[in-house]
């Protein structure tokens, strides 16, 4: 029962674990260290304007056109099930609750790391791979400062402004699937979705939760970029753990939020 | 003794480095004499690229002392550190130029960095630099459309673009065109000598160097070997060292990677 | 990539973000009607709120007044104590009358104010007397058998 091989998978685990926590003290710091190192950004915000070109404007289209799906989807299915119970009026609430409270921050969530945060990593792991961040300390430049900072913080900038587009268009799709294309009653729709949605309730914890989102995306991608080995297989093996830690941190993330935000309601 | 060397810029003393157990440095010293140009040779992994990252402060040695100037580089806090740094300049290999700015951008990158000056002068100050090396009418271009060559200049007018007193080169004739090589050969000297600065040039390109060095220090296996003018080192009767100066296949560095012996290897014999 | 063309996007996107928080605070959500609107509160004892939940409507005549802001256990009384936010514009007398009402089929459940005839107006803080409990199915239940029951025993009984 206890042959080599399983001992040494054992210690492999726990060898395994030893690592991930040193690394995960690691990128505390280093989120520490960002944080710290963010007057720069703030004084220059040309820095954080380019980034939020880069995270945010291009990532507009995948969202908007992800958001209007979705939501079309969301009014089909919607409609499907609520006719069983003869409350297809209610179309609206269901569109927009789960849109504004979920999917939302969670699905854009996603697609921002996919797309944003994949390509931050690729671009700090290239760049220190090339020896770009070794020059610019050399040149007594923090590139924590000048680098990695001002995409920190495009990055949570942009998450929640994609996370409203997201919502805004998929309440449109499902709007357009519902009363448009099968013909659920318009008012209905609308009255029924504004007397259900609370603003505080719902999308402001929305809103913070997509926050959190950027926040935790955006580290996990500037953290594994700067920590990448120098080397081909090493940027491309960190930019897949972007998007694999990324999306778990968010889902699990979306689970603690939520049990804590909407309890009761 | 224990007063740094006035005419020394950089100092290295009994210095020990390594990696956890792997020891790459074991008790190196030497000088760097202001004002020229030195080179450290050796073989690959002897710990050349190191001592520039010691020289630097990006890494600190377990014992001994690294002196730029006088002060200890691996006891200094960080913002000491940074405005030696401010001093100091360093060529990377490949040149490390910034790929999301143009080649304007990335010479003016410390002037913009550091200093306050007006647009219109950095302007002048970049084309200074770029003209020095041959480059001027490349700065619209991206560091992505320079050749390896080209970009290895630009690079070298970022890096002299505040006049460092110290400039450090990480294996600059490596992968070049001998056109290119030549270039680079003779701006190495001659920016040396029209800025006053003092230069090391870490490489293992032994013909290049020789021609335009004063002083030579031979690394191998983390241990200074040998040192000497170009002129000592050609004609030096060390084995390690003729067998590095004249590129002969087989020496102290063996041909043989360790294996068994051949005729037990073989299965027929 | 020129400056002006990155500011104009960025500008451009960070304007599209707000116009999409605009959008689902006004239209999809409810703060277009009720946000910073002027309340005071009111409150009403009943013996069992059935489904009542903060948050849900207040109404009289079928319009929304106010919404409910607490439910909480009065350990003296023994009774449910709910207290609403209603809006400074809508005045009720004092002998006003709530009970908690259904909604619709999937049973959202809210408070109903009826308007007495008092002249006199309830004020900020004051306690509505007459209420009328949530229908509890079970007591509906127990209540239609005993009926049942006594009616039956009344006909044995003869």
């Amino acid at each position: 029962m206890f042959n080599r091989t399983s001992i040494i998978n054992v210690r492999n685990v726990g060898h395994h674990a030893i690592e991930s926590l040193l690394r995960l003290g690691y990128a505390t710091r280093f989120f520490a260290l960002t944080l710290l190192n963010s007057g720069t950004s703030f004084l220059r915000v040309r820095l954080i304007i380019r980034e939020l070109y880069f995270t945010g404007v291009l990532s507009m289209i995948i969202i908007l056109i992800s958001g209007l799906f979705v939501g079309m989807v969301l009014g089909y299915q919607g409609y499907q099930t609520l006719k069983t119970y003869g409350s297809e009026s209610a179309l609206g609430v269901l569109v927009a609750l789960s849109l504004v409270r979920e999917l939302g921050p969670v699905m854009s969530a996603l697609l921002f790391a996919s797309r944003a945060g994949s390509a931050m990593t690729a671009e700090i792991g290239l760049m220190k791979a090339t020896e770009q961040l070794s020059a610019m300390e050399m040149m007594a430049v923090d590139p924590i400062a000048r680098v990695v900072a001002p995409r920190f913080w495009a990055g949570v900038i942009s998450m929640p402004l994609l996370a409203a587009m997201f919502s805004a268009m998929g309440v449109y799709g499902g709007y357009l699937v519902g009363v448009v294309v099968i013909g659920v009653d318009e008012g209905s729709f609308w009255s029924q979705m504004q007397s259900a949605v609370d603003f505080r309730e719902d999308i402001v914890n929305g809103v913070i939760k997509s926050v959190v989102f950027g926040i935790a995306v955006t580290w996990i991608a500037l953290f594994e970029g700067y920590d990448a080995p120098p080397t081909a297989e090493g940027v491309s093996g960190a930019t897949t753990r972007t998007v694999v830690t990324s999306s778990l941190a968010i889902l699990g993330l979306d689970f603690i939020l939520t049990a804590f935000m909407f309890r009761g309601a | 003794m224990n007063e740094p060397d006035p005419t020394a810029l950089v100092e290295c003393r009994d210095l020990v480095f390594g990696y956890g157990e792997r020891v790459v440095l074991d008790g190196v010293s030497f000088k760097v004499p202001r004002g020229k140009v030195t080179a450290l040779m050796g073989a690959s992994g002897g710990g050349k690229t190191t001592m520039l990252r010691l020289i630097g402060g990006q890494v600190r040695a377990q014992q001994g002392r690294m002196l730029f100037d006088g002060s200890d580089v691996g006891r200094m806090d960080a913002d000491t550190l940074y405005a030696a740094r401010r001093r100091m300049g360093m060529l990377f290999q490949f040149g490390a130029l910034f790929t999301d700015l143009s080649v304007y951008d990335n010479v003016a990158f410390q002037m913009r960095e550091h200093t306050d000056l007006p647009e219109s002068m950095v302007h002048d100050l970049v084309m200074m630099k770029l003209h020095a090396v041959g480059l001027r009418g490349a700065h619209r271009l991206m560091p992505g459309e320079l050749s390896g060559g080209m970009a290895r200049r630009v690079a070298l007018a970022r890096v002299t673009a505040l006049d460092p007193m110290l400039i450090m080169y990480d294996e600059p004739f490596t992968g070049l065109d001998p056109i290119s090589l030549g270039v680079i050969r003779n701006l190495v000297r001659k920016l040396n000598d029209a800025l006053g600065s003092t230069s090391i040039v870490v490489t293992h390109d032994v013909q290049e160097a020789l021609d335009i060095v004063d002083y030579v220090y031979y690394l191998s296996e983390g241990v200074m070997v040998a040192h000497g003018t170009p002129a000592e080192m050609r004609a030096s009767k060390d084995p390690q060292v003729h067998q590095f100066v004249w590129g002969e296949a087989d020496g102290p560095v063996a041909y043989q990677y360790p294996s068994k012996n051949f005729s037990e290897e073989l299965e027929l014999v | 990539m020129e400056r002006s063309t990155i500011d104009l996007w960025v500008g451009l996107f960070v304007v599209a973000g707000f116009v999409a928080l605009t959008i689902l605070a006004l239209k999809v959500g409810n703060m277009g009607s009720f946000g910073g609107t002027e309340t005071y509160q009111l409150s009403a004892p009943f013996t069992n709120i059935g489904g009542l939940k903060p948050r849900a409507a207040v109404k009289s005549a079928g319009v929304v007044v106010g919404r409910v802001a607490d439910i909480s256990f009065d350990n003296d009384k023994f009774m449910a104590k709910v207290t609403m936010n209603i809006e400074k514009r809508f005045k009720f007398p004092k002998d006003t009358s709530a009970s908690i009402l259904t909604a619709g089929l999937l049973g959202e459940q809210y408070v109903g104010l009826e308007g007495g005839a008092d002249d006199a107006m309830l004020a900020g803080g004051d306690t509505i007397k007459m209420t009328q409990s949530a229908v509890v199915l079970e007591k509906l239940i127990s209540q239609f058998m005993y009926s049942k029951a006594a009616e039956g025993g009344n006909t044995t009984s003869k």
